[in-house]
C-alpha cells in the first residue's frame, strides 16, 4: 500500500522554480530515499508535504486523503511528521520534558490540556532517551546539548510522537562518524520495530545507500532518477548532477 | 510535570503575613495590597510573556477594560449609566452595603467575563503577530483603548466616571478592599500554580521555545494562547474592577490604563524576578514594589532614576532575573543534573 503519494507537484519562489512536475510514492513500512544536490528542491519537497507552504499545482495523498490544503498541525496529528535539517528542539526544557509535550496530540480534547503526565508515559520517555543514548542526561537542560545530541533528541521526540510515515531531513547532517553507524542502526530499528515509514533526505551516500530500498534523486527541482541503490550508484546522470554537468 | 518543590513553610509564612501585615502596619494597608496587586499583574503577565513567549506589552488592557466594564454595570444596576456620566464625574452614587457588595460582585464577575471574551477576540488577531511584533501590536490595543475611553462620552469620556461611595469608614474600606486583593492574588497563584503542572505548562513552554516546532509536532497552538491570555485577562479583569472600586474614580489616562506606569511595571516586575518561573514574577514584584515605595518615600524627586537604574542593572547584569540567577547559580537545585547511570535498567539493578 502507497503511504504517501506525491503527483506533479510544483512550488517557486517569485520566479525561482524549487519544485517541477514531481511524482513519487512512499510504500508503507519501507524506507525512501531522497537525494540530489544542493539545492535541487528536496526541503522544499518536505517542506510542501507537511504543509509548511501551499503548492502552486499537483496533489499530496497521504494514506488515500488528500492533504495539499491541509495545515501543518492537521498534517502532524494525522500522523505525518517530519524533522528539520536544522534541528529544533524546544532549547530550554529539559530532554524529558521535550519528549513529554511530543506525545501523540491525535484525539486532544480540551480537557487534556491540563492532565499531567502518568508514570507510563514518563516511562516511555525514558525508555527512548534511551535508545538514541541520551538517558544520562535527560535532566540536562536540551539547548546546552551538543548539536549532535540535539539531532538525536529530535529524532526521540519524532518517535515519541507515534508518526505512521516520517520525514528526515538529513538525519546523520553534524553527527561524528562512529555515532553515525548507530544512527543508521536505530532507524533501521524504528522502522522495523516501531513500523515508522521512513522517507529520508540525506547527502551521506554510504548512509542512504546503506539505508534504503528505494531511492529518488532530484536536480535542479526535477525528478532526475528513481531506483535501487545500486541503479541509482551506477546511473550517469545522477553523477553528472552531482558533478556539476547539468 | 515540573512539580512545586517550595516547602510547605513558605506558603504558611506568605499566608499568615499576607493576613496579619494589615493588622501590624494599619498606617501602610493601602500600599501593601498594592503590593498584592503588583503580584497580581507580574503574576498574569509571565503566563503570557515569561512562559509563553509572548511578551505582551498591552495587558494593562484588560486591568482597564475590566475597571471600565464593572463601572456601567454597577451604575447600570441602579441608575441611568448616560445620565449618571453626564454629570461629569460630579454625581456620586450612595449605596448601603448589600446593594454595594452585591453590585462590586456582579460588576466583577461582568468583567472578568467581558475580559475573557476580549482576550478570545484580540487573540484571534493579534496571535497572527510573533516577537516584537506582538508586543507592538499589544501596546497599540492598550494605547487605543485609552483614546476610545477618553472619547466615548456614555462612559464620562476623559471626565471619567464616579464609582458608588464606600457605605462605611474610610479604615474599614481599606481593610475589606485588602482583603478582596489579597484573596484574588492567592487564587491567580494558585490558579497558575495549578496551570504550570499540566500539561498546558509544557505546551505554552513549546510554544515559547520554538513555535514552528511545535506546530509541526502538531501542538494545538492557537487554543493554548488563546487559553493563557484569556486567564491572563480573566485575573486582570477582575483586579481591574477591584482596583476601580477601592480608588472611587475611574478615568482613563491614569486610572484605567496606566500604560507607562502599571502596564511597563508589569514586564519590569517579571523580568526582574525571572521570567518563566512560578516564583520570579512575586520575588521580582516585591522588591519592585519595596524599591518603588521607598524610593517614593525618601529619594522624592529622584524616584524614576533609582527604577530606571534598577532596569538598567537587571536588564544587563542580570538578565535571567533573579530567579534565573539562581537556577544558573545552583542547577542541582533545581533538577538539572547528568545520570552516572546509562540506561534505565542500571538503575533498577543494583546500583
Amino acid at each position: 500500500m502507497i503511504s504517501l503519494e506525491v503527483k506533479n507537484v510544483s512550488k517557486s519562489y517569485g520566479g525561482v522554480v524549487a519544485n517541477s512536475n514531481v511524482s513519487l510514492e512512499v510504500p508503507e513500512g519501507s524506507i525512501t530515499g531522497l537525494i540530489g544536490p544542493n539545492g535541487s528542491g528536496k526541503t522544499t519537497l518536505f517542506n510542501s508535504i507537511v504543509g509548511f507552504h501551499p503548492i502552486d499545482s499537483g496533489s499530496i495523498a497521504f494514506e488515500g486523503q488528500e492533504i495539499s490544503r491541509f495545515r501543518v498541525q492537521q498534517i502532524a496529528r494525522l500522523g505525518l511528521l517530519r524533522t528539520f535539517q536544522q534541528t529544533r528542539i524546544y532549547d530550554k526544557m529539559n530532554c524529558v520534558e521535550n519528549l513529554l509535550i511530543s506525545v501523540p496530540h491525535r484525539n486532544e480534547g480540551l480537557r487534556n490540556m491540563f492532565g499531567s503526565y502518568s508514570s507510563g508515559l514518563i516511562d516511555k520517555a525514558e525508555h527512548l532517551l534511551e535508545f538514541v543514548g541520551l538517558y544520562q542526561k535527560r535532566h540536562l537542560i536540551s539547548g546546552d546539548l551538543s548539536f549532535g545530541q540535539q539531532k538525536l533528541l529530535e529524532f526521540a521526540m519524532a518517535l515519541m510522537n507515534e508518526p505512521k510515515v516520517l520525514l528526515l531531513d538529513e538525519p546523520t547532517a553534524g553527527i561524528n562518524p562512529t555515532l553515525i553507524n548507530g544512527l543508521i542502526d536505530r532507524l533501521k530499528r524504528a522502522n522495523s520495530e516501531f513500523g515508522i515509514t521512513l522517507f529520508v533526505i540525506e547527502h551521506n551516500m554510504r548512509v542512504i545507500m546503506n539505508l534504503a530500498k528505494s531511492i529518488y534523486c532530484l536536480a535542479h527541482g526535477e525528478l532526475l532518477v528513481h531506483g535501487t541503490p545500486d541503479e541509482i550508484q551506477n546511473d550517469q546522470r545522477v553523477i553528472d548532477a552531482y558533478l556539476g554537468a547539468h | 510535570m515540573r512539580s512545586d518543590q517550595t516547602p510547605w513553610w513558605v506558603y504558611v509564612l506568605l499566608l499568615v503575613g499576607g493576613i496579619i501585615a494589615p493588622l501590624v502596619f494599619p498606617a501602610y494597608t493601602t500600599q501593601i495590597a498594592f503590593l498584592w496587586l503588583m503580584i497580581l499583574f507580574a503574576l498574569t503577565w509571565d503566563l503570557v510573556g515569561g512562559q509563553m513567549g509572548y511578551n505582551s506589552l498591552g495587558n494593562i488592557f484588560f486591568f482597564g477594560a475590566g475597571m471600565y466594564i464593572s463601572a456601567v454595570v454597577q451604575i447600570g444596576m441602579f441608575t441611568d449609566v448616560g445620565t449618571y456620566t453626564s454629570a461629569r464625574g460630579g454625581e456620586q452614587l450612595v449605596l448601603g452595603y448589600w446593594d454595594y457588595f452585591s453590585s462590586m460582585f456582579v460588576g466583577s464577575i461582568a468583567a472578568a467575563l467581558g475580559c475573557v471574551i476580549f482576550a478570545i477576540i484580540l487573540g484571534w488577531v493579534m496571535f497572527g503577530l510573533r516577537g516584537p511584533y506582538f508586543a507592538i501590536g499589544t501596546l497599540g490595543i492598550a494605547l487605543s483603548a485609552r483614546e476610545l475611553a477618553g472619547t466615548w462620552e456614555w462612559i464620562g469620556g476623559g471626565s471619567g466616571i464616579a464609582m458608588p461611595v464606600y457605605p462605611g469608614y474610610p479604615d474599614e474600606k481599606s481593610l475589606v478592599f485588602y482583603a478582596l486583593i489579597f484573596v484574588l492574588a492567592i487564587l491567580t497563584f494558585i490558579c497558575v500554580r495549578w496551570l504550570y503542572s499540566t500539561r498546558f505548562a509544557l505546551a505554552i513552554n513549546a510554544i515559547r521555545d520554538d513555535e514552528v516546532k511545535a506546530e509541526a509536532m502538531g501542538i494545538h497552538t492557537w487554543r493554548h494562547k488563546t487559553f493563557a491570555w484569556a486567564v491572563s485577562a480573566f485575573f486582570l479583569g477582575i483586579s481591574g474592577a477591584l482596583f476601580g472600586n477601592l480608588t472611587g474614580f475611574v478615568e482613563p489616562l491614569e486610572v484605567a490604563f496606566p500604560t507607562i506606569t502599571f502596564g511597563i511595571f508589569m514586564v519590569v516586575m517579571s523580568l526582574l524576578g525571572g521570567k518563566g518561573t512560578l516564583w520570579g514574577p512575586v520575588i521580582g514584584a516585591t522588591v519592585f514594589h519595596i524599591v518603588k515605595e521607598v524610593t517614593w518615600t525618601y529619594l522624592l524627586g529622584w524616584q524614576w532614576v533609582a527604577l530606571g537604574l534598577l532596569i538598567i542593572i537587571n536588564v544587563v547584569f542580570f538578565q535571567q532575573g533573579i530567579m534565573g540567577w539562581m537556577q544558573q547559580k545552583w542547577p542541582e537545585r533545581f533538577g538539572v543534573r547528568v545520570d552516572k547511570r546509562m540506561s534505565k535498567e542500571a538503575r533498577e539493578g543494583s546500583t
